[in-house]
């Protein structure tokens, strides 16, 4: 359903994507990790046209991905993104936030929006937090009300660009908990982090990626467990086992 | 001191009917600059090279003239252009054109300044340029544009006197008026001077206010 061909993007002289060539099928869970800078997230804003590309071709369910066409709008709302810094409205409650892109870019009714986005919220367990606006509520939550922002579009795919990077470590497995319900209810999720547990356990494949290019990618379990390439091996041996 | 209360009851009701004049301007060019500050600021912030060189060099040519050299444009120029204006008219035209570069300047900081993740949230659930703006960006940039904007209107509030060169008998052409009639001039300027002062005092009062608001976030 998702689909890059050969991908190249430079920011000025840096290049960080050297040809990136990956498809992501309906349902799938694939996860990208790979040291920081590698071009990971740039992969993701791709995807969805937040950033755009020099060379190659992305298309979302046989859509070309262009940021200045008019049918990224038709992409994003299919395609959600969840990010790093949540980036809630903080002006809006949890609610709010959820139900603001059914109701002002698919103009759903409000008694609809209204329903949805309570169920939602039920969903990612934060019913009672659907007035509250997002400074009073913690990271984890905010992550999950992001989340339920998300879903609220009815996408097709989400991206995740590093959910609990930004997380204090007790409030990770919240998020994760959300995230593993929704690969099991067969959503199909572009999923970059560094949780190497989360990837191998819910993960249906794996990316490693360096230096702007796919280094191994395969099974999760296989490839976290006995990685074939050095680089691989070097990574996730540091990421696993810091000390 | 004695003197002082007689005269000014005696010249309040003329001064009165400056004040009126005074906030009519005060008014008139506050909501003129603001709609054009709104404009230049969005035309800035449109990402469209062209609308956003254009507004630059508008706001510095408009930044460039004093207030005065524009309103003697308007008032006395513009007639030999065959564009009458009124007194009035060119004082509020004069006005909100010159501080629209201040209120445009002012707007894109408030714009410039909510988070770049703000945006691209708004993007990600298929918001365009105009619906991001209006949903997401200018409801947060009110609360950061508002403490400056309370300083415009106190500095409009005050700048609406030069518009007694072009003839606009507001309060300080009335002011001016009486004492040179009848060369009381420390009771009339004192006068004038505690009324201008009593009208900014609730407009200082509303910029502390905001002050407060925008620093709880």
């Amino acid at each position: 359903m998702i689909e890059l061909n050969d991908i190249h993007k430079s920011f000025g002289k840096v290049e960080v994507l050297k040809g990136i060539t990956a498809s992501v099928e309906k349902g799938e869970v694939v996860c990208i990790v790979g040291p920081s800078g590698s071009g990971k997230s740039t992969i993701l804003r791709c995807i969805n046209g937040l950033e755009s590309y020099d060379r190659g071709e992305i298309s979302v369910e046989g859509l070309k991905v262009d940021r200045d066409a008019p049918s990224i709008v038709n992409i994003r709302t299919q395609v959600s993104m969840v990010f790093q810094r949540f980036n809630l409205f903080p002006h809006r409650t949890a609610l709010e936030n959820v139900i603001e892109g059914p109701l002002y870019v698919k103009k759903e009714p409000r008694a609809q929006a209204l329903e949805r986005g309570r169920a939602l919220l039920a969903q990612v367990g934060l019913a009672e937090k659907a007035d509250a606006h997002p400074p009073q509520l913690s990271g984890g939550q905010q992550q999950r009300v992001a989340i339920a922002r998300a879903l609220a579009m009815q996408p097709k795919a989400i991206l995740f660009d590093e959910p609990t990077s930004a997380l204090d470590p007790e409030l990770v497995g919240d998020v994760l908990g959300v995230m593993r319900k929704l690969a099991d209810d067969g959503m199909t999720m572009v999923v970059v982090t560094h949780e190497m547990g989360f990837a191998r356990d819910v993960a249906d494949r794996v990316l490693f990626i360096d230096g702007g290019v796919i280094v191994e990618q395969g099974p999760a379990k296989a490839l976290l467990n006995q990685p074939q390439h050095p680089r691989t091996q070097d990574f996730l041996r540091r990421v696993l086992h810091p000390l | 001191m004695k003197g002082f209360w007689h005269d000014a009851a005696e010249f309040f009701p003329i001064l009165m009917s400056g004040v009126a004049l005074t906030i009519v301007v005060t008014i008139g060019s506050l909501l003129l600059s603001t709609a054009l500050g709104l404009i230049w600021a969005m035309m800035r912030v449109s990402g469209i090279k062209a609308l956003s060189m254009l507004s630059a060099s508008l706001i510095n040519v408009i930044r460039g003239i004093p207030i005065i050299v524009l309103l003697f444009y308007l008032y006395f120029v513009m007639p030999d252009l065959g564009v009458t204006l009124s007194a009035l008219q060119a004082a509020i035209l004069g006005l909100g054109i010159a501080y629209s570069a201040y209120q445009a300047e002012n707007f894109r900081a408030g714009i410039e300044a909510i988070d770049k993740g703000q945006i691209e949230a708004a993007q990600s659930i298929g918001m365009g340029w105009w619906l991001t703006m209006r949903r997401v960006v200018l409801p947060q940039a009110v609360r950061i544009v508002l403490p400056p904007y309370g300083n415009v209107m106190i500095m409009m509030l005050k700048d609406s006197s030069q518009a007694s060169t072009i003839t606009v008998a507001e309060l300080a052409l009335q002011g001016k008026l009486i004492a040179s009639s009848t060369f009381k001039n420390t009771n009339v300027f004192t006068l004038v001077a505690l009324m201008y002062l009593t009208m900014s005092i609730p407009l200082i009062l509303l910029v502390r206010h905001f002050e407060k608001r925008a620093g709880k976030r």
